[in-house]
């Protein structure tokens, strides 16, 4: 992780499973060796949430000082990314890849100006947690009921040309909680009674260790590319098909993952009924725009075609694009678009014989409360 | 490489698991830093837990260190208590023995032991060191020790498909599997050749080790979940682990379905369940379909679950649903299939009653 070499930076990023489990600790660790090394490595956005252990590893760290941005009135603090390029160091280190940037920040989100820094040929060392993923965040809601609000795309993640998790236990975790080694008592005791409990934190432990399992399979050298004779015949590509309601974005999310996952392709349709946008109501057309965006920031390629029969669109669709399985919502929607929607399910399976339906799941926490009594 | 992964318990697993529970009942705690390789760091990340322990107040020694020592282990050793192995050497060869009996009378909190696969030479208190930490745990000692993946036993199959090597010092699964806390020490392949040059040129050897030594702590992990759930009387909720659920019926895709089921489940690292809801008065050619789907399911490492029952949409929901399934694969009977197991009616039922888990429609041969 050392020197820029080639043109792009490397982009390292450190992977846990929630605030404590020591990712920052351990990024600054390595820095810190890479400093004795004689690498220029910067700190261009440090959280230090109090934590002792954590600000003792700064010392000896050059710090690029934040920018101070004004909202409403009130003055934020983020990365000054002008600054470190200016600076131009070998390596920066950024905590907290997820973070969202207050508004009026030259770019929306911290991942973007990452970006910007390994586009000027400065490698980057960050930080991120497992329930951060896009593509998890239906399930971390299901599990444990909180809807995690800053996301950033799996691509990122993908990508990056290491990653390395960062690996604690729930118990050991909890201790540090409790001995307000985290956050302060007060917070520190709301977290406990939520999103901290033995359960949750097994559980995303468990997914953040069989990522970090998936991101080695997909960074193995050599694996044979999605065209070589051998896999061919095994290419999965997923057709997400997408409709009017909120939920399309668990479809979205799912769809993707699964693709990943398998090592396929993803696409996005959207079969615009009776042929007229101009039938769909203004929060119609913004909900099925906003999906479009969405699967793009995604990396998944979208088409919006016209049919009178939304199901015989679809398999049309599937077929010329060598489609493996299709991937739908359960419920139809009400109102006129009902009599287009329901039903297709089926229509959809007879009409594509030799694919694969799959029904999405609308994973909610509900659900599970709805199962325990 | 991941086939043998996160099976369901079979009967020996559910025996193993009481003795996995048993062993937690131990007077000390065992708490174990797995690497996939050596100079992953682990005797680093663990030696600065005894200093960090040690600066919150717990009585930390150290008993056992491996015999590189860098600059940066020395500086930490220099701020714990060490307890001297006992020095043998027999012919050519030089032991260091922990030395149990010295450990025992100091009576710390808590004992520090690195290189956790290691032989003792004839003649020692116990033929190997991991039975050294075991008397260490009976007498109320906690233990933090480390160890590679490729000294655990029942590991040394895959390591040597992968490395061709297959070292001689080992330690069961089951001890680490018993351990109450393991923590996996993680580092990219590309970080260690840089460490140290004799870790060959390519990385994907080291990626695969790695693989197995996440997959193993996620396994770990997963099992120290499930008995915390069920001491505490929890349920399992779903989101966390996929779990693939393929339903088989005599004129179902059998093969397709499994085998698609086979690739999701390696790719996603989870189980493979197969379930048949028995059908009354099957034909005899039914029979012999039945019969050799399901030793298809067999053969491709399902775990395979049979119900007898009138209603097979609830039952399968509810197998599904206590079994914490993520994906259900169901055949979909074509029109004129009346046989077909999944009648449009049954299929808007199942899909309706399945919440939370992805239903996967596998159209049925034509003709059946």
């Amino acid at each position: 992780m050392s020197g820029t070499g080639g043109n792009r930076g490397k982009h390292k990023i450190y992977l846990g499973y929630a605030a404590g489990v020591g990712k920052t600790y351990q990024m600054l660790d390595e820095a810190n060796h890479m400093l004795r090394r004689g690498v220029d490595v910067v700190i261009g956005y440090f959280e230090p949430h109090g934590r002792k252990d954590t600000i003792a590893r700064t010392a000896g760290l050059e710090i690029i000082p934040r920018r101070q941005i004004t909202y409403r009135g009130a003055t934020f603090e983020e990365m000054d990314t002008q600054a470190i390029l200016l600076r131009r160091p070998q390596v920066c280190l950024v905590d907290e890849l997820a973070h969202t940037n207050v508004p009026g920040s030259e770019r929306t989100k911290r991942w973007e100006d990452v970006f910007v820094l390994l586009d000027a040929g400065i490698d980057v060392c960050s930080t991120i947690n497992v329930q951060h993923l896009e593509s998890l965040n239906d399930q971390i809601w299901q599990l444990t009921g909180v809807r995690v609000r800053e996301t950033v795309p799996d691509w990122i993640v993908d990508e990056a040309a290491q990653v390395e998790l960062v690996d604690a236990t729930a118990g050991a975790l909890l201790n540090r909680l409790e001995r307000g080694a985290i956050y302060p008592p007060e917070k520190a005791r709301q977290a406990m009674e939520n999103f901290f409990t033995e359960q949750n934190l097994s559980a995303l432990r468990d997914l953040a260790l069989r990522h970090a399992a998936h991101e080695v399979e997909e960074k193995l050298p050599e694996t044979p590319s999605p065209l070589s004779s051998e896999s061919q015949a095994g290419h999965e590509c997923i057709l997400i098909c997408l409709d009017e309601e909120p939920a399309a974005a668990i479809l979205i999310r799912r769809g993707k993952r699964v693709a990943d996952y398998l090592m396929g392709s993803c696409l996005a349709l959207y079969v615009l009924p009776d042929l007229d946008w101009e039938r769909l109501a203004p929060a119609e057309h913004e909900a099925v725009e906003k999906h479009l965006s969405f699967a793009r920031n995604l990396r998944i390629e979208t088409h919006v075609l016209e049919g009178k029969d939304i199901a015989q669109t679809i398999a049309n669709f599937a077929r010329s694009h060598d489609v493996t399985q299709i991937f739908m919502r359960r419920s139809a929607p009400k109102g006129w678009l009902r009599s287009f929607r329901s039903g297709n399910v089926h229509r959809v399976v007879r009409l594509t014989r030799d694919l694969e339906v799959t029904i999405v799941a609308e994973r909610s926490p509900q659900t599970v409360a709805a199962f325990r009594n | 490489m991941p086939s043998e992964s996160g099976r369901r318990p079979n009967p020996e697993e559910l025996l193993r698991q009481l003795q996995v529970e048993e062993q937690r009942n131990r007077a000390g705690r065992l708490k174990i830093f797995l690497g996939y390789a050596s100079r992953v760091g682990k005797s680093f990340r663990m030696y600065d837990e005894g200093r960090r322990r040690k600066m919150r107040g717990q009585d930390v020694v150290v008993a056992s260190v491996q015999s590189k020592l860098t600059p940066d282990l020395l500086d930490l050793l220099k701020t714990l208590e060490f307890i001297p192995p006992i020095r043998v050497t027999l012919g050519e060869k030089a032991y260091e023995v922990l030395n149990v009996a010295a450990v025992l009378q100091r009576h710390p909190q808590v004992c520090f032991v690195d290189e956790l696969a290691y032989d003792n030479p004839p003649g020692s208190r116990h033929s190997q060191r991991w039975q050294d930490v075991r008397e260490l745990l009976d007498n109320g000692i906690d233990v933090v020790a480390a160890v590679n993946l490729q000294h655990i036993a029942e590991q040394q199959d895959g390591v040597a498909r992968i490395t061709g090597k297959r070292p001689a010092q080992t330690i069961p699964e089951e001890f680490v599997r018993t351990a109450d806390e393991i923590v996996l020490v993680d580092v990219p392949p590309e970080e260690l050749q840089k460490r140290d040059a004799s870790a060959g040129a390519d990385t994907r050897p080291l990626s695969e080790l790695r693989e197995l030594a996440l997959l193993l702590t996620a396994e770990v992990v997963e099992g120290q979940l499930q008995s915390y759930l069920k001491s505490h009387g929890l349920e399992m909720r779903p989101g966390s682990q996929e779990r693939i659920l393929v339903c088989l019926t005599p004129r179902s895709n059998a093969r397709r379905m499994l085998e698609r089921g086979r690739r999701n489940a390696d790719r996603f690292h989870c189980e493979l369940l197969a379930l048949y809801v028995r059908q009354k008065n099957l034909s005899s050619s039914d029979q012999a379909a039945i019969d050799s789907h399901l030793a298809l399911a067999r053969e491709l490492g399902a775990e395979v679950h049979f119900l007898e029952t009138g209603n097979p949409v609830t039952a399968i929901v509810e197998f599904a649903r206590v079994h914490g399934v993520s994906q259900l694969f169901v055949g979909h009977s074509l029109p004129r299939g009346w046989r077909g197991f999944m009648s449009r009616n049954a299929l808007d039922r199942l899909i309706r009653a399945s919440q939370g888990m992805d239903v996967r429609i596998f159209p049925q041969p034509a003709g059946t």
